[in-house]
């Protein structure tokens, strides 16, 4: 008996050398410890032995069995390990420096530069309203207090439709209806609304000069709203629109729809205000008109011009968009080139 | 307008007064100074020489050699003159002296020694004239410097005319000088004046104005025996620093006065002008203006006429017929004020914007007319003492601007300003710039005076900003405002157009463009395209793109035809306006649309449509939370760039906000034959009138449910739409769902039919289903599919 087990004992050992996959394995452990297998087939014969020796004979079975499982699981790793490196050897080395193909949507620069000002005005409570591009006269001139003479409505820059109306000249025609829709604030209140949209100027294009452009305008009305607030506001959103501390000039400016009117300059970052070709040696640029809101003005929206004052302001969004991303030819923005127009990964 | 400060301290004084500062000051008060010019300061060293001797040079025929007398010595000169005589006074740059850039040296010229220069006023900068050298009077001692007399250094500043344009009585130095003594708190001296009352008793000319819409007012004066022909040096200089070149006297002196006080004048050669009639004819006429131009005048022009001649037109030149020439010594001078629309317009019609019509556009004071005249007689009469005056001060005021008187507080301007301005500052101010003052304690009534009066000051904000700029924006302390804190709302609409956006770039990978509100006639005519007639821009500088456009598609399907070559897979957006024809009201229905399209050769014209179709349902879904509904869409035929059978219109609930079409196979050859091309235009006003569905959150069962997949058997033709119609009228609430997993088709296996496999869900809230409670519903479903034809494959 006891030599059958050290037969089986050398048996295993020599088949477990051959053995190279866990299917073998497996078959090799089924030959042994399956039903029918070697020990298992001792171990059935456990019974007919004597008394004295069944005692010594299931003793040293048991501790063949468990040399054999403790080996299968002992080779199991080891193959594992014999399988991993055979993987890793034959690993196809990838190429990473082939490029991959990426499908990258854009946003127009326009839409990049305008979310990121209405953002800003956002975080500061101003409502962002919309307007139509067709609009009628009343709107883009009278309402702003541009009256029926005024050099501003002669025919070459405002585009004309059959029936009366125009395509917007300018935001401020969005002025009106934007009062009338929200009225005089509540006391103590504020209405601070941003609007920008598309403007039109019958122009011929070049690489300064486009018909249709974007422009931003923003308002800001109350009980007591001043000059003096004006200047702060617009130091504090300009600084957050640039990104850097922006510091403020007014000029007095002549706009029909605001009095007083203001040029807004300024400083120049390019000379840091000692005068270089950009700011014509000033240290200042022109950056934006704006000023308190025309009591007429203020009227027409329905708005008691004796007890509600207000500021507006306008940016050039187009012009704002090129000064960012540094673009020399404004027929970029309409002209739908997807060479041009793919660059803009926000 | 060109600024000259000598001009300008003639009327206030401003010894000690940085100037470079006093410019910046007015920039930031009244008016952009765009640039300052130094005069004068390379002028160095020419003195009054007097030619003494004159010789030919031996080596040339044009050059002299000269003997010029200054005083302490007499010197050798080459002179190259024309004019050059023995006897002539001359400005002569010495030896280390300066003239514009050049260094005056000991120099051979031809041959012979040269010790210094004869100046022409061109070389002094004085003129453009450099036809011979600047001849002086022979007056001052010789070896004098020419500056202690001249008037040759200056400090000119341009300020920009646009931020003049609402600032009638800027258009002179002696508003200027009005601003700049407010600006440095120093007294503005009055104009000095000839007394023109003593001459009333003599004819007056026989004036009319015949519009009295039009002209506001003319005044005219008659003089004779004028003899002198040529203007002071001083004025010529001031002339030509300013940018007016100077001609002869009389014209000198109306363009002196209109550059001093920013009155236009004009005069006329008095035999040829003795009956004034301003007018207007009803017909076009042809005139010649003074600079030689035969032009047509379009009827309803106002017109300066001698009796029924037209004699200028008004405001904007003169004519030829009556104008002074060196010869002329009798002279009726206009001095006159004019609607500034008016004026703008004949300008404008006639394409002659003139220094005259450029300040009258503006709306001038009228009170300036009388004033002009007094001044001019001044002047000419100091300069010309012999001459006769023949009229009396002729003046038809015929429209007059009312007075405007303005109550305000200073509270008010407390609350304008958010700042305190005091009221001795406030009364300062106001009174230096010429306001007539009333005051009660803080409160003050304030009249406008003339020269503000035409349409600049009417109101307290006008007021407020005349106190504002003289205290200066940059002196402000500046804070935020007091307003409450309240929550804002934003506008879902706006933030939907973001999102569809985003969704658009960042999960479909587009690209959004813009394009134009018109058709590009050009682009569509390339592609085939046919648009429909809607409203038209009735002055457009590109003339064939008149036509707004109605629908979005033509603008996006540009692009791809412009971009097809170097890249055909291409998914394009824009989010823009279209006018949808007119509404009842006869205003433009203007929409708000989203268009896309998606092109490619890669993907099949179908893949691209259901791509197109799957990014619709994904956009509605992500912002409104709903499927929409596709239906074949017949109506858009109108537009032949639709595709006749696959076209279909989109729905939200019962509301058709939209269309998704594969291209028209027309169009598309037009662009390119291999392309696949489908589009969608989605009205955004009518999508947002759907509100979106809230978010309804069910329970999952805690039941495992089991699925079975069908393959069912059914006509080609047969939709999938009316597939699940059927499967619905299957009513057990076991089945919670189902979906299309494959349709398959085979003509060779499945002759005029395919297989459309639907996976199915079966479970229940309340518990585990047993095996025979499935089969049950797989067998109810698969009879209600039999009793409607289809069978199972």
């Amino acid at each position: 008996m006891l030599e059958n087990l050290d037969k089986i004992r050398s048996k295993f050992s020599e088949e477990l050398k051959a053995i190279d996959s866990n299917d073998k394995l497996e078959k090799l452990r089924v030959a042994f410890l399956g039903k029918k297998g070697l020990v298992t087939e001792e171990l059935k014969n456990i019974k007919n032995l004597a008394n004295d020796v069944k005692k010594v004979a299931g003793k040293e079975l048991n501790i063949l069995k468990n040399e054999i499982e403790a080996a299968i699981a002992q080779y199991q790793k080891t193959l594992e390990e014999m399988e991993y490196q055979k993987e890793i050897d034959n690993a196809e080395v990838y190429d990473y420096s082939i490029p991959s193909e990426k499908p990258v949507g854009t946003l127009h620069p326009i839409s990049i530069v305008q979310k990121q000002i209405e953002d800003i005005f956002k975080t500061m409570g101003f409502v962002i309203e919309d307007g139509l591009e067709i609009q009628t006269e009343y709107n883009n001139f009278e309402a702003v207090n541009i009256p029926k003479n005024h050099p501003a409505r002669d025919m070459q820059d405002t585009y004309y439709l059959e029936n009366g109306q125009i395509l917007k000249t300018h935001t401020s025609a969005a002025q009106n209806t934007i009062m009338k829709k929200y009225g005089a604030p509540n006391p103590g209140e504020t209405l601070k609304v941003l609007f920008p949209g598309r403007c039109f100027r019958n122009e011929n294009l070049d690489a300064s000069h486009e018909n249709t452009f974007f422009q931003l305008e923003g308002m800001m009305i109350g009980e007591d709203i001043s000059i003096s607030n004006l200047i702060y506001f617009m130091r504090v959103l300009l600084t957050e629109v640039f990104e850097r501390d922006v510091k403020v000039r007014l000029r007095p400016g002549y706009f029909p729809f605001v009095e007083p009117g203001f040029e807004l300059d300024i400083n120049c970052e390019i000379c840091g205000g000692d005068g270089c070709t950009t700011c014509k040696n000033t240290g200042w640029i022109e950056l934006l008109p704006c000023g308190m809101i025309h009591p007429n003005v203020l009227s027409m929206g329905g708005i008691d011009p004796e007890k509600y004052t207000g500021f507006a302001f306008g940016l050039g969004l187009t012009r704002l968009a090129m000064m960012k991303y540094n673009i020399k030819d404004i027929r970029l923005f309409n002209g739908g080139n997807l060479k041009q127009l793919k660059q803009f990964v926000k | 307008m060109l600024v000259s400060m000598n001009w300008i301290s003639e009327f206030t004084d401003l010894t000690g007064v940085d100037v470079k500062e006093l410019i910046g000051r007015f920039t930031l008060s009244t008016a952009e100074v765009e640039d300052i010019y130094e005069m004068g300061k390379n002028i160095k060293d020419v003195v009054v020489g007097k030619i003494v001797a004159m010789e030919d040079h031996p080596n040339s025929k044009k050059l002299h050699l000269v003997k010029v007398d200054i005083g302490s010595e007499v010197v050798d000169c080459v002179c190259g003159a024309p004019n050059v005589f023995v006897g002539a006074v001359v400005p002569f740059a010495k030896i280390g002296g300066q003239v514009g850039d050049l260094e005056i040296k000991e120099a051979s010229i031809a041959g012979e020694v040269s010790r210094g220069m004869c100046c022409s006023e061109k070389e002094l900068g004085i003129s453009d004239d450099n036809s011979g050298l600047m001849i002086l009077e022979d007056k001052y001692p010789l070896g004098t410097d020419i500056k202690e007399f001249m008037d040759i250094e200056d400090t000119i500043f341009e300020v920009d005319n646009k931020s003049l344009t609402n600032r009638p009585d800027l258009w002179g130095h002696y508003g200027i000088a009005r601003e700049i003594s407010v600006l440095t708190k120093r007294p503005l001296k009055p104009l000095d004046v000839m007394d023109t009352s003593v001459f009333k008793d003599l004819p007056e000319i026989d004036i009319k104005v015949e519009d009295t819409e039009k002209c506001y007012r003319y005044s005219c004066m008659a003089v004779k025996n004028i003899k002198v022909k040529k203007s002071p040096i001083n004025m010529r200089i001031r002339l030509t620093y300013c940018g007016m070149r100077p001609i002869n006297l009389l014209a000198d002196l109306t363009n002196y006065l209109m550059m001093e006080l920013g009155q236009p004048m004009h005069a006329f050669d008095n035999d040829k002008v003795s009956k004034v009639r301003v007018k207007t004819f009803d017909k076009p006429i042809d005139f010649v203006t003074l600079d030689g131009t035969k032009r047509t005048i379009e009827a309803d022009t106002l017109m300066i006429c001698n009796d029924n001649e037209p004699t200028g037109v008004a405001g904007v030149m003169g004519g030829e017929f009556s104008e002074i020439t060196d010869a002329t010594d009798s002279v009726m001078l206009e001095s006159a004020n004019f609607d500034g629309a008016t004026i703008r317009k004949s300008a404008t019609k006639l394409g002659l914007r003139t220094d005259a019509s450029a300040r009258y556009e503006k709306t001038l004071d009228p009170e300036l007319t009388t004033l002009a005249i007094d001044r001019f007689m001044k002047l000419l009469k100091d300069i010309d003492p012999e001459i006769t005056v023949v009229s009396s001060l002729t003046d038809s005021y015929v429209k007059r601007y009312d007075t405007i008187t303005i109550d305000i507080d200073k509270s008010f301007v407390d609350k304008y300003t958010g700042i305190d301005i005091s009221s001795d500052e406030i009364e300062d101010t106001l009174t230096r710039l010429g306001f007539g003052l009333t005051r009660n304690g803080d409160k003050f009534t304030v009249v406008v005076p003339s020269w503000r009066a035409t349409k600049d000051v009417s109101m307290k904000a006008d007021i407020i900003e005349e106190i504002t700029r003289i205290y200066g924006y940059d002196n402000f302390e500046v804070r935020s405002t007091k307003s409450l804190l309240v929550p804002v709302r934003h506008s879902v609409e706006r933030d939907n157009e973001y999102e569809i956006k985003q969704l658009l770039s960042k999960q479909y990978a587009m690209n959004e463009v813009h394009s134009y509100l018109w058709y590009e006639t050009k682009l569509n005519k390339e592609m085939g395209i046919v648009t429909d007639k809607n409203i038209r821009v009735i002055n457009s500088l590109t003339a064939e793109n008149d036509t707004i456009r109605s629908t979005i598609i033509p603008s996006l399907l540009g692009v791809v035809l412009k971009n097809v070559e170097s890249n055909p897979e291409m998914g394009i957006y824009e989010i823009g306006r279209v006018a949808n024809g007119l509404k009842v009201d006869g205003l433009c229905d203007e929409r708000k649309r989203l268009g896309f399209v998606v092109a490619s050769k890669k993907l099949s014209e179908k893949e691209v449509y259901f791509k197109t179709k799957e990014i619709v349902e994904m956009l509605l879904h992500d912002i409104k939370n709903i499927q929409p509904i596709f239906a074949p869409e017949k109506e858009l035929s109108k537009y032949n760039f639709v595709h006749p059978v696959n076209c279909a219109s989109i729905s939200l609930e019962n509301k058709e906000i939209g269309y998704l079409s594969v291209l028209n196979p027309r169009v598309r050859n037009n662009i390119d034959k291999k392309l696949n091309v489908a589009f969608v235009e989605i009205d955004i006003m009518d999508m947002e009138e759907v509100a979106a569905q809230p978010l309804n959150y069910k329970e999952v069962s805690k039941y495992p449910g089991v699925s079975v997949d069908l393959s069912i058997l059914a006509d080609k033709a047969m939709s999938y739409e009316a597939i699940t119609k059927i499967i619905d009228q299957y009513p057990c609430e076991y089945l919670q769902g189902y979906h299309l997993v494959d349709i398959f088709e085979d003509e060779k296996l499945l002759a005029g039919k395919k297989s459309v496999t639907i996976h199915f869900e079966f479970g229940s809230m309340t518990k585990t289903l047993e095996s025979n409670e499935i089969s049950e519903m797989v067998d109810e479903l698969l009879a209600v599919l039999k009793n409607n034809g289809l069978e199972l494959r």
